[in-house]
Formats: C-alpha cells, structure tokens, sequence
C-alpha cells in the first residue's frame, strides 16, 4: 500500500507513476467500528459537516452515498485509476482509499466546490476532451492541484502527476493539451 | 442531461415519457411524428415488430422555440447521443443552442437502440434528417400560410422562417402551435438539403451536448442514479461460471454496521444470456457497508455444481493451437489454395495468439431499479434498454412492456454493457425486499465477472511466388464464439466471420478462410471491434512478414497484396450481403488510406533513432477504411513508447469531425492497452486478474505521446466510427518493434515478450 493512495499530507503529484505498479493486494476494509466513535466533523466545500457513521468509511462513499456529491466517480477503490480525485486542503487524494477518520478536521474541495469555469474547465471544454466523461472529474481535480503548485508544467510534469488517473476511452492527448493551455491561461 | 438529472431524483413510479410529452402539449407545442422507419433494420432484426405511428416519437418544439429531440442510441463516449439530434437539428435547420435532448426509454418503436456495431449514425443518419427536414417543410407551410404567400417563396435561417422578397420573420415557437395543425407531408414531398446547405452536418462547431454537465461533475451516470428509499446491495458471484451455492454463513456480514441484510439470487438456467450470474447479495445502508459486509460472507460452493472448473488458460491455449493446425469450416474459399500449395515453392507459415480481453469501462456495472405492483422501473447505464426489457421480463417472468427502463449516461461502455445482468440483479432483488435496489458491482467484480473478449488461436500460411508475393494464402481462426452465451451448444462463430476473416480484400489468386471449433468456459461478448482485434492482429502481422521476408518495404507490399483499385466480390448472405450492396468492398479507398498514413507519416523518410521502428496496418471493419501508421521506441529495458501515431480514415459521410479525431484518438490508446499490457486468464475456472494493477491498461506515461487523425471527404454512405480504429493499432505496433528490434512478436500482450 506503500506507493498507492495518498499518504500522509502528501500531494499524489509527488507521487510516482504507476504504470508498472506490480503487487497484489485486497481491499482491506478493517473493521474498527466500535460504540462510542467520536463525530467527525469536516468542511466540504465550505461547508461545515459532521459524520458520525463508521469511521472506516472512505470518502469517497461519504461523498456519494451520504453528502450526495456524485461528482466524484467511484473506479477501482484502490487508488489505482484517479476517478474519486478530490482536495484535502488542496492537495489531490483518492478519497476511495481515505477513511473518513482521515479527514476530521479537513476542508475537502470536490468538483461541485469548483467555480465553473474554473480555467482547467475551461480548457477540457474548448479542446472538448472528454468522449465518455466518467473520468473526467478526476482528471480535472488531479490537474488542477497539479497546476496550483506548478504553473508551467513540462511533459514529464504531466505524466507524473496524470497517470495514476486512469481514461479508458484514452484522451490522454487531449487531456495534456488541455493543461497546457489551461497553464497558459493561468500564467 | 438535465432532464434525466431532474426525473432521476424522483422516479418512483410516476414518471412516464407519457406524461412528459403530454405535459409538452399543454403548453402548446408541435410535435412531429416521423413515419419513416428505418426499414433495413426492421429487415435485419427480424423479431422487433414494426413500430406504431406515435405522432411525438422524434421531436417536438415549444412555444418558446425549444426544440426537443429524442436520443434513443446510448451515449458510452461515441457521440451519438448528439450526432443524431444534430442531424435533425440541421435539416430543421434549427439553431442548436436551442436544442434539447431527450434520452429516450427502451422501446421497440424507436426500432434498434442497442448501441453496439458502430452503426447509430449509419442505420438512422437518412431516416433523422427526414425528421429535421419534415418539421422545417412543416414550419414553412405554417408560416407562409399566416402570411398568406406561396411555401416556395419563403425559406429559413436558424430557427426563423423568411419570406424572401419582403424579409418577414417568424421563430419557430411562435408558428410551433399552428404548425402542428398540419397533416405531416408525404416522405416523397419533402426537400432534404443540398450537402452544402448544411450548417452542422461535417463541420467542426459541434461538441457534445453533455460536455459542460461532464466537466463540472453534473452529468448523471448509472453511478449516480438514486431512487427514494433505496438500499444499495454488492453481489458475491459464483468463483466460477455456473456453480452453486452449497451453503452460507452471514453472521459477521450482518454485524457490519449499516448492512440490513443477505439474499440469495438464484442461479442462471443455460443459456446464461444476460441472466444473473446467481450468489449472496449484501443489502445496505450504503455501497461502503454493502461492500465491507461482503467480505464477511461465508460462502461455500458446490465445487462439482459447473462443468467450468477445468478451465486453465494455458492447457486451453494448446487445445485452441493445436485445433487451429487441422482444417476447420470454410468460410471463404477462392481459387484452390491446396493445389498451389501441393506446387511446391516457398512455404511461409506462422500462428498467433490473443488472450482474453475485460472491457474495464472506467464505470463498472450499476444499476437501480423498482419492482413495484409487477412491474419494474429501471435507470441503467446500458447500451441496450430493449436487452434490459428483455432479460428482466424473463427473469421474473412478467411483461417486456411491464419493464420500463430510463438510460444514464454511460462512464464507458465497449460492448460489456449491451449485456444487463447487473440491471436484472437490482431487479430480482426489489422484487425480493419489496423496495428499489441499487445494484454496485466493485472493480473486481467487473473484471472478473465479464463478458470477456475471446481468447483466439490463428494459423496462417501462405505459398509465395517469385515476386514475393502470396499466390495461395490459408486463414484459421479458432476461439470460443459469442454464440455460445446465447447457445450453449455453440462451438463455431458466426457473426465474427464478417468481422474481418470472410472479407480478405488482397488480391491473391488462391484464398480460403476456415474457423475451427472452440469451448466456452466463461462468458464471451462483444469488445470494441470483437473479432476485428484478432483477426487484424494475425492478417497484418502475416502480410508484414511476408514483406520482411520478400525483402520489400511493408507500404509498398501491402498496397501490392491489396492490388489494383476494384471492387473485391465476397460471397456474403444476409445482413452482410446486403452492407456490401451499399457499402461495397472498394480497394480504392483501402488504398487510399494506406498513402495517406504513410504519407502523413513521412515513411520511409523519417529518420529513425536507436530503437526507433515504424510499422503498419490497414483494416476496413465496420464498413470503414483505416491505415496506421505506428512509431515505436524500444528502450534499453525492453520497454515500448509510442511517439507517434499517424490514423487515415475513410468513414464515408461524417457528422463530426472533431468527435471522429476523438475516438480514433481513444482507440489508439484502447488499442495500445491490449497490445502491450492487458491480458486475462483463468485457474480452474477463476479469472486471475481483479483489479487494475495486475489488469493493466494504459496510462498516459505509456499512451503514444502524439497520434494524427487525417479524414478522407468522402460522400458516401456514413460508415462506422467508435470501433474501426481500434483493429490496426496492435500489428502496427508489433510491425513497428520489428522493424526496431528485429523481433517477431506473435502474442499479445507485448508486455510479456522480451525484448531485450
């Protein structure tokens, strides 16, 4: 799980590729519930939340099932393909491999706390990259925390920080266009 | 997607296309009735009834001047979901901003709506511009009536009606009232317009009518449809295809927070169709505790219960070769390969081989769904919401027409979701609880519990003149078919003959194509160019060898394989033979593509660095011209990159440039998975693989780094585009590491050759 999923504080775009990623391993949904958890409070999107379910619960879930921001996508639940992408104080995470109890006390930004036309959006929609677009919020979410900490990405930027989301219609050419112009347009 | 987002929230029974439409009438608006059918569909379907006359089936248009069209193929990426309605949109000659999209429900009347086949635009391009061309006759005859002048002498721009000589106006909403009092005139009476009067149609100013929902997280997918009261289940499948369940413990299932419940569903009776595949369903609160109480489930099952368990990817392998070395059925046969065999003279024979293939559409399989009083409300991500009809009113034994099912847009789709056994669960499972279901499938149950793309052996073998050129070539083909989910006896393909093996367009004196028998042992389906993958993957590796071997540049044998520009006669019947009446094999156009991507790609004049090849592939599938060109880069380590990609395509008659330069871009990046990473394969019955990491697709530090899409005019019949590109990419690539490396690749995945 070492090279997988955020770690600690740590931005997934300093994280290495995974294309050659070659270990085995299940899920494992450790079960601590037990009576007395603690209410976990967060703000997502700006907006205070508490959470007293099973602390276990990633994110991701909280996102979709509990909070109903369906924007974030669920793909793999091992952070291997980046479509549940969204912020913790800024930084990208894969909120399908961070427990709720990761996050008390975060602000989490999802693609609906994004003001449209956030520049990046603005670019996927110009070099229209999306075909099925199931993806495409966590591409979006990847590059711009991307862009906020490197405002002139090169090549080799880009795919350290954009492989580990995965686009099986494969828009991957249009994806790296759309940041350059997004990073042009920010610059 | 916004009316899809709106209903989704409060589908519960009441929400019916009925009174959608009804609710359109009152405020006053024109509906047009299309009559037109698309007739060879009919013809070629067989067992769907022809349609009723339904006056609001295509469009209509509100007072406002919103023009509303129905979508009724599903959007998976492909664009049809806007190409369609922007053909209607032209002939109307409507102003596309205005434009609404309707998704429309399973049902026969809209005729096919199984998305598959790369045929959305093809099969209805002719009967949507009918639709768009009657509403604008219609809006004319209104107008010109109100101002009292002759049709003929009026015209239209976007959404207005003009007089020409006085330069009166009317919109569309203000003449949509007055318009629908009219009789809807005679096909024969109605003007298409001329190619160059179209304002939408081949140009380059359309995008997907969904992009803005899809960037801003808004866009609803099957993931993200809700019904009130809902549970969400997670199903533990049989490990292997058709057993039982002997016995189970949830005990521990049921103390994880949140899971209410367990249930059985019943095993599939063969065919499994696109039945349930059976198991323990865990009923929650949430997917997360759905998901986490299924891992406390016990489950012991009937390990005698499935003929299947034999399965072993590597033994099979051997049987599907060694199967592939005897003569099979024929299917194409030309001249008398074995008398110019028996002549003697070099022989050059070769076999390939292609694994198992799981479609991993980025959205794994979801659906909710109601059964409520005998009938069943469904939204579902499919390709098919006829098939979903279908396979749940057989399941639970009730009426097709007692099934209504709503499509969602689909995160992916690559054939996996014409089949709708996950659709059938949430249905089987509402019946049981008495409440809607949302049913989740984990990635792993995705990949595990496919309907996997086929393992394929092929032979080949070719008798070479003195030319250097094949004078008798033999094709054999062996792999279990799709037939074999619909008919458990089946052994033989069908419909993958016509997927590139009975319709070799060379020009070789003696030709024959066999196909030999295979067994399934776990569900087989259809993925993105089905058999085209394998079939292209042997006949273009085959002819690059042969070009090698004859010492002759690849372009160059290749476009003397295909030979002088004509039309090949391929003894085809049905469904087949009446696309080759309209879409004729033209070696012209096959030619023409292949100049084009060499061309383009400066081959043979491109100076190639250490490691550097290029290599080349051309295909015609679904009806559509496709030449390759790939360059690799075979680093110190073995590794392939992929810095270039050059595509020319012959697709006839375009909608939308752009989205045709996006899904030939997206194949190369599909086609360069399967070429270099991907591959599925079974242990006593059990699939090995489970989850991105040990099923790789390409990322986009592996993905060709710059691919060039040329489109050729044309002004043929529209052809297909989501599939056809799709074929080329794998021989390319494995021509191209030859050409590096001097290594002859014959399996994919490359990922396990060495290179190095």
């Amino acid at each position: 799980m070492e090279s997988i999923g955020e770690s600690e504080g740590k931005s997934l775009t300093s994280l290495p590729h995974f294309a050659l990623c070659d270990y085995d391993m299940e899920i494992n949904f450790a079960s601590a519930h037990g009576s007395e958890e603690p209410m976990i409070g967060l703000k997502v999107n700006g907006q205070e939340k508490t959470f007293d379910g099973d602390p276990d619960m990633p994110l991701l879930w909280y996102l979709r099932d509990v909070a109903q921001l369906t924007g974030t996508k669920f793909g793999c639940g091992m952070a291997l393909c980046g479509a549940c992408t969204v912020h913790r104080n800024g930084a990208a995470i894969r909120s399908c491999t961070t427990a709720m109890k990761e996050v008390s006390g975060a602000e989490i930004t999802t693609i609906e706390g994004i003001a449209p036309m956030h520049p990046v959006q603005k670019a996927w929609m110009e070099i229209r990259v999306p075909q099925c677009g199931y993806c495409q919020t966590g591409q979006i979410m990847q590059a711009i925390a991307l862009l906020k900490d490197n405002k002139d990405p090169s090549d080799q930027d880009i795919d350290t920080a954009m492989s580990g989301n995965l686009c099986r219609c494969g828009t991957y050419q249009r994806i790296r266009a759309a940041i350059y112009q997004a990073a042009k347009e920010t610059a | 997607m916004k009316l899809i987002e709106n209903v989704s929230r409060q589908v519960g029974g009441n929400f019916s296309r009925r009174s959608f439409l009804q609710g359109a009438l009152a405020g006053g608006v024109f509906v047009l009735g299309a009559r037109f059918i698309p007739e060879p569909l009919w013809a070629a379907q067989g067992e769907t009834p022809a349609p009723p006359f339904e006056p609001s089936l295509w469009m209509s248009i509100a007072s406002d001047g919103t023009v509303t069209i129905v979508a009724h193929r599903s959007e998976m990426g492909c664009g049809s979901r806007t190409a369609l309605p922007l053909v209607v949109a032209d002939e109307l000659d409507a102003d596309w901003s205005k434009v609404n999209i309707e998704q429309a429900i399973g049902d026969p009347k809209y005729g096919d709506q199984d998305t598959d086949g790369s045929h959305s635009v093809r099969s209805n391009f002719d009967l949507m511009r009918q639709v768009g061309a009657t509403g604008r006759a219609m809006l004319i005859t209104a107008a010109a009536a109100q101002w009292n002048v002759s049709p003929k002498d009026c015209s239209t721009e976007p959404h207005f009606v003009v007089h020409k000589s006085s330069g009166r106006k009317l919109g569309y909403g203000q003449i949509a009232a007055a318009a629908a009092q009219l009789p809807v005139p005679t096909k024969e009476s109605v003007a298409l317009k001329q190619r160059s009067e179209w304002r939408y149609i081949g140009k380059e100013s359309s995008s997907l009518f969904d992009l803005p929902e899809i960037v801003t997280g808004k866009a609803i997918f099957g993931m993200d449809a809700t019904m009130p009261g809902m549970v969400y289940a997670s199903v533990e499948h049989p490990p292997v295809l058709g057993q039982k369940i002997k016995s189970y413990d949830d005990t521990a299932a049921l103390k994880v927070p949140g899971v209410q419940k367990t249930l059985t569903i019943a095993p599939f009776k063969p065919p499994h169709l696109f039945q349930p595949l059976g198991g323990v369903a865990v009923i929650a609160n949430n997917t997360y505790a759905a998901f986490k109480g299924r891992k406390s489930l016990k489950i012991e099952w009937d390990v005698n219960s499935s003929p299947h368990s034999v399965y072993n990817s590597q033994p099979f392998r051997k049987t599907l070769e060694a199967t592939s070395r005897q003569p099979g059925k024929v299917v194409r046969n030309v001249g008398d390969v074995d008398a110019a065999f028996a002549k003697g003279g070099k022989i050059i024979e070769a076999e390939y081989y292609t694994p198992h293939l799981a479609h991993a559409s980025m959205e794994p399989p979801v659906a909710v769904a109601e059964y409520r009083n005998g009938k069943v409300l469904a939204w579902a991500p499919t390709q098919n919401p006829q098939a979903v009809q279908e396979t749940i009113a057989g399941v639970l034994g009730i009426k097709k027409e007692d099934v209504t099912c709503h499509v969602t847009l689909l995160g992916g789709g690559f054939g996996r979701k014409s089949k709708p056994d996950q659709v059938a669960e949430a249905a089987v499972l509402s019946k049981q609880l008495g409440k809607p279901v949302k049913v989740v499938w984990s990635r792993e149950d995705d990949i595990r519990f496919d309907y996997f793309h086929s393992v394929a052996a092929m032979y080949m073998k070719a008798a070479i003149g003195p030319d250097g050129k094949p004078t008798a070539w033999l094709q054999r083909t062996v792999y279990p078919p799709i037939g074999s989910t619909f008919d458990v006896s089946a052994t033989y393909a069908l419909d993958e003959m016509g997927l590139g093996w009975n319709n070799l367009p060379f020009d070789i004196p003696n030709h024959r194509a066999e196909n030999g028998p295979a067994d399934f042992h776990v569900r087989i389906g259809w993925l993105r160019s089905v058999a085209n993958v394998y079939h292209a993957f042997a006949i273009h590796s085959f002819a690059d060898e042969l070009a090698h071997n004859a010492n002759k540049d690849s372009v160059q044998y290749l476009l003397d394989l295909i030979g002088p520009p004509r039309i090949v006669k391929l003894d085809l019947t049905g469904d087949e033979a009446e696309d080759d009446k309209r879409y004729p094999l033209d070696t012209a156009r096959l030619r023409r593509v292949v100049e084009i991507a060499a061309d383009k790609s400066g081959w043979g004049k491109r100076p190639m660095g250490k490691g550097h090849g290029m290599g080349i592939a051309a295909h015609r599938s679904f009806l559509t011209y496709v030449a390759t060109v790939v360059e690799v880069e075979v680093d110190d380590r073995g590794q392939v990159h992929i810095p270039n990609v050059w595509t020319a395509v012959d697709a006839g008659t375009i909608v939308s440039p752009d989205n045709i330069r996006n899904q030939f871009e997206g194949a190369a990046v599909f086609g360069t998975s399967l070429a270099l990473f991907s591959e599925i394969t079974a242990t006593n019955g059990v699939i090995d693989q489970s989850n991105f990491h040990n099923y790789q697709i390409t990322r986009m530090n592996r993905a060709p780094r710059h691919i060039e899409v040329h489109i050729v005019e044309s002004e043929a019949p529209p052809a297909g585009v989501g599939e056809p590109g799709l074929p080329p990419i794998a021989p390319a690539i494995y021509n191209a590491v030859f050409a590096a490396t001097g290594k002859r690749v014959r399996e994919l995945p490359l990922s396990k050759a060495k290179l190095v």
